[in-house]
């Protein structure tokens, strides 16, 4: 690969002292599994913001395909091809799932500028489609509004991936669906060509070794490591991190902060 | 002031999707939308053969507020901006209609061509500040420019007639020959009135406004799928503007005297309550609502000694309690009571 699909070189977020994002640079190549992993507040779900331009980066340079794309609104970076499902759901509840897909697929179909109600077929044949591909074919006229929490996670992805992306940023697909749901989810993400580029966050650690290719891990804001999957299995950091640094003195005998206060 | 915004386009909306599957259903549902509707229009254009002079006045009346308020509902309902100065384009529409019929022609149907084109102008160049903001925000901003046009035609003197009014308008004329009397002018009002309902239905039904609905809906979604939130709202608010005009440009043909109070609050104020009273979002319960504020305000409200607008205010304070949903979300008790009934059948 002559240049990463995704850059993103120092970039950093701050709220007031707090270091949501701080320093992180990061190359994903073009077709590449990239999982993001780390604790709660780790600042993944923050970093998929300044990447799709839901808020500005305090520092640092975010980059598309070799172009610039830092100051770019949210939209020009979204018509340039990066799409995104978030942690939590974000739909059209007073419409249906198709609708909510066709809204995102329109925009790929030259239709959405339309003053005149259109027929749309070609958006609305993508649409279905998609919707067959995450199993939602039976409920594409049922509001979003009645759905299951699970049944919008696909919902969620069927949008994401009607945008057509050169880049799909995933944040927690897999929470709260079933594992019939997450397999069927795993087998679609696995299916995608790879003119997508796919950047996931999961906790579902299974999920996440079933897909990526490479992992980074984050940790209080930090890169903490960047490696094959079983580097990052095996990293003894890694380990600290989600366990905890200096816990095991609260369990062991001596001078721990647990022993003062029995005292 | 919240607005809900109703549901039921969208589910008709699905229907015509499943109906869509089979010619033969949507034929059925072609005819059980379209007769009604065929019936209602029969109607409409008959009224004037059996209604007195007055009665055809009041219906010309209602239909231009109506496609006033389904105009403001266009922003209210479908785009989910609540508008507390869309009056400010309908008293452009009807000042300028009202001046071109003056001073150069009142051949049919350039006035309210211009009073619409006008109407969408001055929506463009206030709108686009006024889109920039949302909520109680945005609902200030539309406030004070209605408020300033309120009294740019009090001031102008010279144009307007200041607080007299302008008047003297000649009446509207089709192929020279002038239109005096009330049932000509009634059809001249449905026709350029039904041809306002059907672009806003036109509008409301395209891509352009399924994505106006989604930026009701999550406006930060929709930028994340790569809609520019503003670009749609503006054009959203010339196209009320626009529309707005036209209604006014009809007023200004049929009362043949425009007051700056038309284009002020009060006016912009009771179309909202229009809107409301009607079921926002859904276009046709507007048409209701306004039918309701003009019947109330004009045709009993003289008969109250000056109480009329109490008596609005009791109707809306009990509609709202009865009603959450305006006069188009009885369709909706209707259709849920029926399906129920069925099913204990």
């Amino acid at each position: 690969m002559s240049q990463p699909l995704l850059s993103l070189s120092g970039v950093c977020r701050h709220f007031g002292a707090l270091k949501a994002v701080d320093d992180v640079s990061l190359d994903v190549p073009a077709g590449a599994r990239h999982a993001l992993i780390g604790p709660n507040g780790a600042g993944k779900s923050t970093l998929f913001k300044l990447i799709t331009g839901a808020m500005p980066v305090t520092a640092g340079r975010v980059a598309l395909a070799g172009a610039d794309i830092t100051r770019l609104p949210e939209h020009q970076r979204a018509r340039r091809g990066i799409s995104q499902t978030l942690q939590h759901s974000s739909l059209f509840l007073t419409q249906t799932v198709l609708q909510n897909v066709l809204l995102a697929a329109q925009r790929q179909h030259s239709s959405r500028h339309s003053l005149v109600p259109r027929r749309q077929a070609g958006a609305r044949e993508r649409a279905r489609a998609l919707l067959a591909d995450v199993g939602l074919e039976q409920r594409a006229s049922t509001p979003v509004a009645a759905l299951s929490h699970g049944e919008r996670r696909q919902v969620e992805v069927a949008v994401a991936l009607a945008c057509e992306p050169r880049l799909l940023l995933l944040d927690e697909p897999a929470a709260g669906m079933s594992p019939a749901e997450s397999a069927r989810l795993v087998a679609l993400l696995k299916s995608l060509p790879a003119s997508v580029t796919l950047v996931i966050v999961e906790h579902d650690l299974d999920v996440v070794f079933a897909l990526a290719t490479s992992v980074t891990v984050l940790h209080l804001g930090r890169v903490l490591l960047t490696g094959s999957p079983d580097e990052v299995r095996a990293s003894a950091a890694v380990q600290e991190a989600y366990l905890g640094t200096g816990r095991e003195s609260l369990f062991t005998d001596g001078s721990g902060p647990a022993h003062l206060e029995v005292s | 002031m919240s607005v809900i915004p109703d549901s039921s386009t969208e589910t008709t909306g699905a229907a015509a999707a499943v109906a869509a599957t089979s010619p033969a259903s949507r034929r059925n549902a072609l005819l059980r939308r379209g007769v009604p509707a065929l019936v209602l229009l029969v109607l409409l254009a008959a009224v004037p053969l059996f209604a007195d002079p007055f009665t055809t006045n009041t219906i010309s009346r209602i239909l231009i507020f109506a496609l006033f308020a389904v105009s403001l509902d266009l922003l209210v309902g479908i785009t989910g901006l609540p508008s507390l100065g869309h009056a400010a384009y309908f008293g452009v529409g009807a000042y300028t209609a009202g001046l071109v019929s003056i001073h150069w022609t009142s051949e049919a149907p350039v006035p309210v061509l211009l009073a619409a084109g006008a109407g969408a102008v001055a929506a463009a160049a206030t709108g686009w500040l006024a889109v920039r903001s949302g909520g109680v925000y945005f609902l200030m901003l539309t406030l004070a420019i209605g408020e300033l046009v309120h009294q740019l035609a009090q001031r102008l003197t010279s144009v307007t007639g200041g607080s007299n009014g302008l008047f003297g308008i000649p009446s509207v004329r089709i192929g020279g020959q002038p239109l005096t009397l009330a049932g000509l002018v009634y059809w001249y009002v449905l026709v350029l009135a039904l041809l306002g309902f059907l672009g806003l239905w036109l509008v409301a039904r395209s891509p352009f406004g399924g994505a106006l609905r989604g930026i009701r809906d999550n406006e930060p979604r929709m930028r994340s799928l790569g809609y520019s939130p503003f670009r749609y709202k503006y054009v959203a608010f010339i196209l009320a503007g626009g529309f707005a005009g036209l209604a006014g440009g009809l007023f200004a043909g049929l009362l043949r005297i425009v007051n700056p109070s038309d284009a002020g609050f009060t006016t912009s104020a009771l179309m909202l309550l229009a809107v409301i009273l009607g079921g926002a979002g859904t276009l046709w319960g507007p048409v209701l609502g306004a039918a309701v504020v003009v019947l109330v305000r004009d045709t009993f409200g003289p008969q109250l000694d000056g109480h009329g607008p109490l008596l609005l205010g009791i109707v809306f304070v009990v509609a709202v309690y009865v009603l959450p949903r305006g006069f188009a979300g009885l369709t909706g008790v209707l259709a849920r009571r029926k399906r129920t009934a069925g099913g204990t059948a």
